[in-house]
Parts: C-alpha cells; structure tokens; sequence
C-alpha cells in the first residue's frame, strides 16, 4: 500500500515531533500529575515510609502551620524588596546607556552584565565575606563614613536585605539589557517631534519613554517576580554552611523553596512538600495571569 | 534581523545632551560600573592574600604579601577538575539535547499539518508556567526508582526538553519561507534532508541563543544537582564549591581562591563571546 504525499508529512510530523513529545511526557507531564497525586497522600519516605490517602489535608496543614506562613512572609519580603530596586536601578542604566552621547557604550554594557554571569553560589561567598560585620570591607567603609554597619547576616532584621543584595547585584545587567531592547523599540522621531513641541526631557521620559516601554515594564516585573519566588541559592550558599541549617538566624531567611526542599529531603515528607510545591505554583499562576491580562490590553500609539 | 537589532543597540536614540549632562552621565555610569566590579576584584585581591592580611583592619587593596598558597591549598582540597568536567559534561549533553528536541519540535509544530497539532503546541506551552520545584520531588523519585540516582543520566534527564526551546525555534522556524521546503520536496530530497540540510542551517542564530541560554542555565542549575548527587565524584561544580567553602567557612583565604577558579570559566567565555551573549540573553531573556 503506498501513502499519499500528505498522510507520508503527517507520519514524518509526528516522527519529528516524537523525541521531544517522549521527554516532554516522561519528565514533564508525568512528574506534574505525579506530584498531584503525591500532595493529596500522607506519602513519607525512608525508616518510617507510609502512603494513606490523606484529601487535601496537606493543604490544611501547610496554610495552618507557623513554619510555612513565616517562609511565605519572608518569600514576600525579598520580592518586596529585590524587584523594584532591581528594576529601577537597571531601568535607570538602560535609560542612560540609550543616550546618544555616551562614549564607550558597549565597555559599559559588557561591565555591567559580568555579574549576570557570575556563579550565583560564587558570588553569595563573596557577598558573605564582603558583609562580614567585623572585618567585613562592606562595614569598614561605612566606619569611614563613621556609620556603624548593622549585623548584616547575623542580626535577623538584617539578613534579607543583605542575602537580597547578591540578587540584585547579579540581576542588574540582565534587566539592563532586556529594557535597552525595549527602548530600541521606540521610534526616535518621538522624540524629535517632542523636542520640536518644546517637550523636556522630563516630560519626553514620563510622556514617552514610560507609556511606550510599558510592555517591557510588565514583562519584566513578572519575571522577575516568578524568578525571586523562587528564590533559593544564595539563601542556601549565605546563611548555611558547617553544621548550620539553612534560612537563619532564627528562621528570618526561611523562604518557600527552601521550606519545601528541607519538608521533601530532610524530613522525607513528599506529600506534604508536594502540597507546598502547588501553593508556590499557584501564587506564580495568579502572577502570570496578571501578566496577560495587562499585556493583553490593547495598546495604542 | 537580530545583527540589526544590535547595530540600533550600538546606535542610541536618546537625543545629544549638553556637555555638563555628558560628564555627569559619564560619572554616573562610571561610579556604577566600578560599584559592579568592585566585589570581583576585591575577591581577586584576597584570593592572593594570607587570612590574617585578609581580616586585617584597615583593608588593603594590593597584597602586602602575595602569595600563591590558598590556590595550592584549594587544588589539594578540592577536586575542581572533576567539578569542571561533571559541569561542563551536563551542560554540553543538556544542550545537545535541548537543541534537537527544540529544533525537531519547533520544525513539526510550524511547517506541517497534522491532527492535535495546535492541542500540542498549547499544551507544551501552558507547562512553561508550573515552576520546576512542582517536578523536583517526584522526578527525584522516579530517578530513584530507576537507579539513576548519582549518574550523569539522572543529572541531566530533568533538563533534556525544554518548552520554551520548542516555542522559541516553532516561532523562529515559522518565519522561514515555505517555497524552501516545497523546492527541495519537488527535487527529491526525504524530510529528514529537508530539516536537516535547509532548515538546520538557516536556525544558526535562534540556536546560538539557545544555546548559551541552556548552557548558563544548566551550568548554573543547583537544586537539583544538590538533591540527585551523594557522592564527591559526581558533584557539579555549584555543588562542589558550595560544600568546600561551608566546610571551610571562616577561611576567607580558601574560599576567595575557590570563588575566583569557579568563575573563570564561563567568565573568559563571555568576554570572548560576550556580543554573542547579550544578543542570546536579549532574545530569550524574553522568557515568560
């Protein structure tokens, strides 16, 4: 029996669609629906292993217990405070490097952007010695400002801040770049016929830069939302080490990457970890929801 | 198309400021840019120091007595080669991988018709939104099951398909022309030719951009090698550096000399590539 042209495409199609579709269910959809499956069972592991089917207690348990809410809060607190001095200070350079008159534009996008591709657990070491309260250089040149510098990872007022500063550090130049993209996007001859009204540049950066950048505004406060949610690195590299568990002093760093991580492979409750795991998903769905919502007006110049 | 997006980048569009906003510009971006550098090469300086010149107040900026030992000393403690080649062989496979079944998928999904072609699309899609920490504990699970736990495989398996690759190379390889495909079909050549011999050739640039955003993403990845590997030979080189420097954390001459080997890698990369590396950031960095 011989094919038609079109069923022959069809069948290559799919032959070329199989190697990825074959991953793609292996190691994305199955784990998915497995873990689904996993939140709603009392599903431990190790010297005590159980399975009971449990509903949605894990839930319960998770939104009830003290350890989880005070991860949430400070999850939130690094958002809070990492995404928009991330964002303004990377938009400000943005803005600044688009200038015409900057000399040597390419050296300083290369300065800028060598953090992105530094090791994050490199540079968390390096940011913890830096922040070192005593000997620390971060502490010294505030002594010579007679500024005496705070505790940094030690006091738990100031941990977050100080383990938010590698992120934002390393950060920089990335949104640096995406809003340079963006701001080539805007035609230049609104900027001439602005000059030409007598608009300044005050009113050239709020009447155009900001409502034509907007797209990129959203779509970067988003990302970076989901990727600080999600944050988990430097609060293993900057607060853990020797015989210290992770997320101190006194749990003021305990983020939920970290809650479910020590919940599945410390105390091997997969359930319990796997309800934890959606709850983080759904707070990312609501952002991304919000992200097509506004992206989706329509938008006119 | 992305060449010309980097000439305007080169370009700026922001109208020529008087000569006074220029110097302050100038400082601005200069007092920035050393803000940026300064860790590095503090980092640098006290990689060559002793600890007590380390801890020594006021700092210095130069080593009073340089010396070469804690690069010595972080050579015997620490298998960095191993870590190197662990990370370096999980990349380049994870890459490898990540290419063909983005390209291969992204070449299905745009230039052929075929039943649940558009379901497919938009459920590979709507993954993209489940964050890795979901997959993380069954996938450690499976891994288990199977016995991959501490293999290469295990290490890689997770990362080997990635949705926003299929996306990126379905919209990239949607703009090509098809009077490519129909001339080759009409001349003869099978559609394993075709993708193979015109389409490959013509994704150079998505794939380049592919390319280095799945090697930092695998070479930065932590979590996962963090959970899936148990011993020292198989630890990448996040790991390896995390468990030396807590191990020796109050050693601020050994941890400084083991930060500065493990940057250089991809450091000396991307200033040889680095317009490579933007451009690649700038077109995926659009990651949602």
């Amino acid at each position: 029996m011989r094919l038609t042209p079109s069923r022959r495409r069809t069948l290559w199609a799919y032959a070329f669609l199989a190697p990825s579709l074959l991953f793609f269910l292996v190691i994305v959809v199955a784990p998915i629906v497995y873990a689904f499956v996993m939140s709603l069972f009392d599903w431990t592991l190790g010297a005590a292993a159980h399975r009971y089917f449990v509903g949605l207690r894990n839930y319960a348990d998770i939104l009830r217990e003290p350890l989880f809410l005070r991860s949430l809060s400070n999850t939130g607190r690094f958002v809070l405070l990492m995404v928009p001095v991330t964002l303004v200070l990377s938009l400000v350079l943005a803005i600044a490097l688009n200038s015409a008159s900057v000399v040597a534009r390419g050296l300083y996008r290369t300065v800028y952007f060598v953090p992105v591709v530094i090791s994050m657990v490199a540079a968390a070491f390096v940011w913890r010695w830096l922040l070192e309260p005593s000997a620390g250089p971060v502490n010294y040149v505030l002594s010579v400002f007679r500024i005496k510098g705070p505790g940094w990872l030690k006091d738990p007022n100031w941990a977050i801040p100080a383990v938010s500063i590698v992120g934002i550090w390393r950060d920089i130049g990335f949104y640096m770049v995406i809003f340079l993209s963006g701001l080539q996007t805007i035609p230049r001859e609104f900027y001439e016929a602005a000059m030409v009204d007598g608009a300044g540049p005050w009113q050239r950066f709020w009447k155009i830069t900001i409502p034509l950048l907007n797209p990129t505004i959203v779509l970067a406060t988003v990302m970076a939302v989901i990727s600080d949610l999600q944050i988990f690195t430097q609060v293993w590299v900057m607060t853990g080490g020797g015989s210290t568990v992770p997320g101190g002093p006194l749990h003021s760093t305990r983020t939920l990457v970290l809650h479910i991580y020590q919940a599945a492979f410390r105390t091997l409750a997969m359930g319990y970890a796997s309800a934890g795991a959606f709850v983080l998903f759904a707070i990312i769905f609501v952002f991304t929801l919000i992200q097509l919502r506004i992206l989706e007006r329509p938008f006119e110049y | 198309m992305m060449r010309t997006a980097y000439k305007r980048l080169e370009r700026g569009y922001l109208p020529v400021l008087r000569p006074l906003g220029v110097l302050c510009l100038h400082l601005l971006l200069t007092a920035g840019a050393v803000i940026m550098i300064l860790p590095l090469l503090w980092m640098l300086s006290a990689s060559f120091k002793p600890l007590s010149e380390i801890l020594q107040v006021p700092p210095t900026w130069i080593p009073k007595s340089p010396t070469l030992r804690n690069y010595v000393t972080v050579f015997q403690q620490m298998a960095f080669a191993r870590y190197i080649a662990n990370s370096v062989i999980v990349a380049a496979v994870t890459v490898v991988c990540v290419l063909l079944t983005s390209a291969l998928g992204g070449y299905a999904l745009s230039k052929f018709q075929f039943p649940g072609r558009d379901f497919i699309f938009i459920a590979i899609l709507s993954t993209m939104m489940i964050p890795f920490q979901v997959r993380m504990i069954p996938l450690y699970v499976m891994v288990y099951q199977v016995g991959l736990v501490n293999t290469y495989a295990g290490l890689i398996l997770p990362g080997a398909v990635d949705a926003f690759g299929i996306f990126m190379m379905r919209q990239y390889i949607q703009s090509l022309p098809n009077d490519l495909i129909d001339a080759a079909r009409m001349d003869g050549a099978s559609e394993p030719g075709i993708f193979w011999r015109i389409i490959l050739p013509l994704c150079g640039p998505a794939l380049s951009a592919l390319a280095i955003f799945t090697f930092m993403w695998s070479w930065e990845s932590f979590i996962w090698p963090l959970i899936v590997t148990n011993t020292e030979q198989m630890l990448t080189l996040p790991i390896g550096l995390s468990k030396f420097s807590g191990r020796y954390l109050t050693r601020y001459d050994l941890t400084m000399a083991a930060a500065t080997v493990s940057i250089m890698p991809v450091l000396l990369v991307f200033l040889i590539l680095q317009r490579r590396f933007i451009e690649g950031i700038a077109l995926t960095g659009i990651k949602g």
